[in-house]
């Protein structure tokens, strides 16, 4: 770890000041980011630490929706009644996630800015385009069974490894950001996230300085809501394939359907024409396979995660075969 | 004494003591924080942290740490410039470190910083800036089979057996099976890490260090700081858990040892759980292929086990998977052979039931494998294995309750509800099945000498230079002398893990309860002649109890008897009996498992072990290290798995997020083991066996034979991961 110094945000206003300012890092729960500096893949040279701010509320949106303040703790989210009641693909996400010590210091903002787990990219030793651009990825060739089939690129493919930032993306969640200027601006989940490309080290569409200070959730959409994390071990494993299903059925006639995917590719991932693959079909192997078809048309594996393939086709039947039953 | 024919009866018969559930006498310091491990010892230190090499093999081109001794608070930065001249040997006889600019493995120590603080030493080992030039190396153990070379281990086993004519037997059994298996290699993980504080009183040496078997850590870093024995002294009364992975001294002491001399201050170092993977030793990876002859009723012909496993060129420990198939089943044709491959990886050392925890793995899959061609239940074929004297040695066996172990198992569990065809068993989601296995451990006994003392306030105090890693060790020696000296336990003393005191086997291969505890045996034995004498009784017939000692209507209270204190000692040899009986310790486990009929997941549902293993010397303890034992096999069959990139020489996932081990939601409520009374007359005066790693021995291989059972997926490389059950699973409706 390299020394740096450390302050407290007084406002909201003040840390995005502070932000913008080289070298500076936002700490939350600490989480993620105290982990990277310790094996110096974070040398940040100031932290601004913004767990004092007022920004731990959730909040009834005059839509009927939720608005969950930035430093909401993932164990509180989780627990919200309101939450556990209509967005139950978020509770489940958020409780699939980590271990129970770990949800109750890590925040919204922070879970969705984590950072990948690539073993390499852990190992300042070793080469990684996302940590040093243009040293090489050692996960192309390497050992990548946690990593992307879908949406990586030659220069990484790193997976990003929330399960909350799944369930927010089925449910079309608006990340709320503020600068140093005091401008604010919504940015939709779907465009949150950036994919690596040729620039694996930009990670999301937030500009330097920037701050996220709340998801919002639209109304609860229609349907049964299904969270299904596919991982090496019962708890305290990140998802190898993980399904946020939200699908409106009636009698095996689906009416809507939407599907987020967690652990194939470097963003929460979804596919529109696998879900209009599923609108007005009825539910069964031949309409199943169809969507995963549509999910998968431009997946490949590298190696060692060649079988999150075929465990994605398998995992998302066995999610509509249950969530259309019920 | 020496262990030459039967025991006999004896004062711990009684079993009003040993035995009984107690609960840890160190429990409370432990969870009080009282109990101190080796980086919590204060001593105004400095800390270190360790530089690694980050390539596997090659030389270093340059070294810079000008960068390093300038920044804040840096003290000393200890390269192969400046360390002294040490002396060398395998892992087992010196632990050398900074010796050149040759990196031999991935992680070897290239330089140790030392500064005020922790933060500092850190910070400033990242500005340590080496260039190296990097060789090639051999790393993957199965690229490099056609190097395999047959290991003399001096202390070992011999690498090789062979009893009739193996292969002509094995050609014409109307009956075969050929499998071959792999484990993977695998890391120990355990909690605490490897520690140590240094610091010297002129020339004499002070460790507080995490290790396992002190005296001969004493050894070891006697001979590789070229200082003589006398002069070190290792302190180590509470570890976090060693799984083998403290058996030998490791680079953290030498490195403090070194630095603390040439500061004249205390040096502490802690390794972090990322160095922990290649600073230190692991479990070689195997490959062992198994093949069975039978006759048409499963009557074992022929039955040979090869094993594949690797280390580096300088080192002869092989990862001994064949030697239970040297005892566990009858057959007159029999053929082991352990071969070793030279890779330029860390040192692969002994890891949790080294040998049996992964020779099991294989050899009790194979058994069911034969089991299902034979059309025999798994444990019809077993005893109709069940040898009546060792096999290749042609001796007897100690004792022996394989059978009764499988058979209660059986009862308890419910075997007889296991449908013998894969697939056949759903419960939502899952498709369940069941598996068994036999299990086996040898029954080691080390030297070991201890001092028991009582004094006039009615304290009986034991000293020995045993350890305690978290199995129960205070406990066990502290209700042997009880019950020999006939004091309540609440009046024993128990010190441990400093080498101030009589030598002791410490804590491994399942030795140390039954060597420390037959030294105990043997000084309270002479103690109560001691005292006997005193109260001028017959040291065979006066009873001890209340604190009292008395013969006939007689009766003594000790603190009358002992004046200012009397002390003993007692001392225990392994004799004959080794060489007359084959002594294992034998269970057998029973697993059901779950399959996730979409996604292959296997989740474990309910497992039980029964085990014979001598006398139980506390149920309670006994049973925790069972059950924790039955957890790593937990591990062994379905998570651990140290990944070796051949590209760079090292383990990809060295943290505990990536290399998993088994955590609470991975364990049932329903993971039970149970000790059928047994008493060993040739074991050690304790009549019990070892049980230190038996819970590990057989219960991976349960658990793969459920995962067949429950969906027909034969996975013969382990872990048995979800991908690789992904092909076996039914199609989806
Ligand atoms: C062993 C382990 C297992 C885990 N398993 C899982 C798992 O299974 N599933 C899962 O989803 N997660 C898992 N996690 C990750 C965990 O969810 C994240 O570490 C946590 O959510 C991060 O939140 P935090 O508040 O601690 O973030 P921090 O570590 O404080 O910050 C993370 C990043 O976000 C930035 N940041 C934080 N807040 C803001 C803000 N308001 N505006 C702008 N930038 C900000 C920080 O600068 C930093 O770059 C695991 C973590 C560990 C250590
Ligand atoms: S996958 Fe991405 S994060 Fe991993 S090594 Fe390659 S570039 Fe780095």
């Amino acid at each position: 770890m390299k020394a740096f110094s450390y302050g407290r945000a007084k406002s909201v206003a003040d840390a995005a000041i502070a932000a913008s300012k080289p070298g500076v890092k936002i700490i939350a729960g600490g989480t993620n980011l105290l982990d990277l500096m310790k094996l110096q893949v974070e040398t940040p040279s100031t932290l601004v630490d913004i767990n004092r701010l007022p920004l731990d509320t959730i909040e009834e949106t005059s839509e009927g929706g939720l608005r969950i303040g930035a430093l909401v703790r993932n164990s509180d989210l989780a627990a919200d009644p309101r939450v556990r009641r209509h967005y139950g693909v978020l509770s489940r996400a958020l409780l699939a996630g980590a271990s129970a010590q770990l949800r109750n210091k890590a925040t919204t903002a922070g879970n969705l800015l984590q950072r990948t787990r690539c073993y390499y990219f852990y190992d300042v030793t070793k080469p990684c385009n996302k940590r040093v651009p243009g040293s090489g990825c050692s996960a192309l060739a390497g050992f990548n069974r946690i990593h992307a089939v879908l949406g990586g690129s030659e220069a990484c493919i790193a997976t990003h490894p929330s399960d909350m930032a799944v369930a927010m993306r089925a449910l079309d969640a608006k990340v709320e950001a503020i600068d140093h200027e005091g401008n604010t601006r919504t940015i939709p989940i779907a465009d949150f996230h950036t994919l690596p490309s040729r620039t694996p080290e930009i990670e999301t569409t937030l500009n330097s300085g920037e701050i996220v200070t709340a998801v919002t959730l639209p109304p609860p959409p229609p349907g049964a809501q299904v969270y299904r994390k596919v991982r090496d071990r019962a708890s305290y494993a990140f998802a190898l394939v993980s399904v946020a299903a939200i699908v409106d059925s009636v009698h095996g006639r689906i009416r809507s359907a939407r599907l987020a995917f967690g652990g194939l590719a470097p963003k929460p991932w979804r596919v529109t024409t696998a879900e209009q693959k599923l609108t007005n079909a009825t539910a069964g192997t031949t309409t199943f396979d169809a969507a995963a078809d549509a999910v998968l048309e431009s997946a490949r594996g590298y190696g060692s995660n060649d079988f999150k393939i075929p465990l994605t086709r398998r995992t998302l039947h066995g999610v509509l075969g249950e969530i259309t039953r019920t | 004494m020496e262990m030459d024919g039967p025991v006999g009866a004896n004062a711990l018969d009684a079993e009003k003591i040993v035995g009984k559930p107690l609960d840890r006498i160190d429990g409370r310091l432990k969870v009080t924080g009282g109990a101190h491990y080796a980086y919590e010892m204060q001593q105004n230190a400095l800390y270190g942290f360790v530089v690694e090499a980050s390539i596997a093999r090659g030389r270093m081109a340059s070294i810079e740490t000008m960068k390093a001794e300038r920044s804040p608070g840096v003290k000393l930065v200890l390269t192969y410039r400046n360390a002294p001249k040490q002396g060398t040997g395998n892992h087992r006889e010196a632990h050398p470190v900074l010796t050149g600019p040759v990196v031999s493995r991935y992680g070897e120590p290239v330089a140790f910083v030392v500064a005020e603080t922790f933060e500092q030493a850190r910070a400033a080992a990242y500005l340590v800036d080496v260039k190296y030039d990097r060789e090639r190396g051999q790393y993957a153990l199965p690229h490099h089979l056609a190097l395999a070379r047959v290991p003399h281990q001096p202390d070992g086993a011999p690498a090789d057996s062979e009893v009739g004519n193996f292969s002509d037997a094995y050609a014409s059994a109307p009956v075969q099976i050929d499998v071959s298996y792999s484990t993977p290699l695998q890391s120990h993980a355990m909690m605490e890490p490897h520690a140590t504080l240094a610091m010297w009183d002129g020339d004499k040496l002070i460790l507080h260090t995490a290790n396992q078997m002190l005296n001969q850590g004493q050894r070891v870093v006697a001979s590789t700081l070229n200082i003589p024995i006398g002069n070190v002294r290792l302190v180590s009364p509470f570890i976090g858990g060693g799984f083998g992975g403290k058996l030998w001294v490791n680079a953290d002491a030498i490195l403090a040892a070194i630095a603390s001399r040439y500061l004249k201050r205390p040096v502490k170092v802690a390794l972090t759980r990322q160095q922990i993977f290649h600073v230190t030793t692991h479990r070689s990876d195997t490959i062992q292929r198994i093949r069975v002859g039978t006759d048409r009723d499963g009557r074992i012909a022929a039955i040979g086990h090869d094993v594949f496993s690797g280390n580096l060129p300088s080192e002869q420990v092989y990862e001994a998977a064949a030697l239970q198939t040297r005892s566990l089943y009858a057959g007159p044709n029999r053929l082991t052979r352990h071969r070793l491959v030279p890779l330029d990886i860390p040192v692969a050392s002994s890891m949790r039931a080294p040998g049996e925890a992964v020779g099991l793995l294989a050899l009790e899959c194979a058994m069911d494998e034969l089991a299902e061609k034979l059309k025999l239940d798994p444990i019809e074929l077993r005893i109709r294995n069940e040898p009546a004297e060792d096999p290749e040695r042609h001796i007897p066996y100690s004792s022996r309750h394989l059978v009764a172990c499988m058979q209660e198992g059986a009862r308890r569990f419910g075997w007889d509800k296991r449908n013998s065809t894969p697939g056949q068993v759903r419960n939502g989601r899952w498709l369940v099945g069941m598996g068994m296995s036999a299990g086996t451990r040898g029954n080691p006994l080390r030297f070991s000498r201890a001092t028991v003392r009582l004094d006039p306030d009615g304290i009986a105090t034991v000293r020995m230079a045993m350890t305690d890693i978290g199995t129960g060790t205070y406990t066990i020696l502290a209700q042997i002398a009880a019950e020999m000296l006939g004091l309540p336990i609440e009046r024993v003393r128990v010190d441990l893990g400093d080498t101030i005191f009589p030598e002791a086997a410490g804590s491994g291969g399942s030795f140390g309860a039954a060597s420390s505890g037959s030294a105990l045996f043997e000084a309270c034995h002479a103690l109560r002649e001691k005292l006997a004498g005193l109260a001028g009784m017959d040291p065979n017939t006066a009873r001890f109890g209340d604190g009292h000692i008395a013969t006939g209507e007689r009766s003594v209270s000790l603190t009358e008897l002992v004046g200012s204190g009397v002390e003993a000692d007692g001392e225990i040899k392994p004799g004959r009996n080794n060489q007359d009986f084959s002594q294992q310790s034998y269970g057998a486990h029973f697993a059901e498992v779950g399959v996730d009929q979409d996604t292959g997941e296997v989740r474990l549902r309910r497992m039980l072990g029964v085990f014979a293993a001598g006398r139980v010397l506390n149920a309670k303890t006994a049973r925790s290290q069972a059950i924790g034992g039955m957890v790593f096999g937990v591990g062994a069959a379905l998570h651990e798995d140290l990944v070796l990139d051949p590209r760079f020489g090292y383990f990809v996932n060295h943290d505990l997020a990536e290399y998993h081990v088994p955590v609470h939601a991975d364990i049932p409520a329903s993971l039970e083991a149970v000790f059928l009374p047994e008493l060993d007359e040739r074991s050690n005066p304790l009549k019990s066996k070892g049980i230190g790693e038996l819970g590990i021995c057989g219960a991976g291989a349960a658990i793969a034979n459920a995962v067949y059972n429950a969906c027909g997926a034969r996975i013969r490389n382990y872990p048995i991961t979800l991908d690789k059950v992904l092909a076996s699973l039914p199609d989806q409706a």
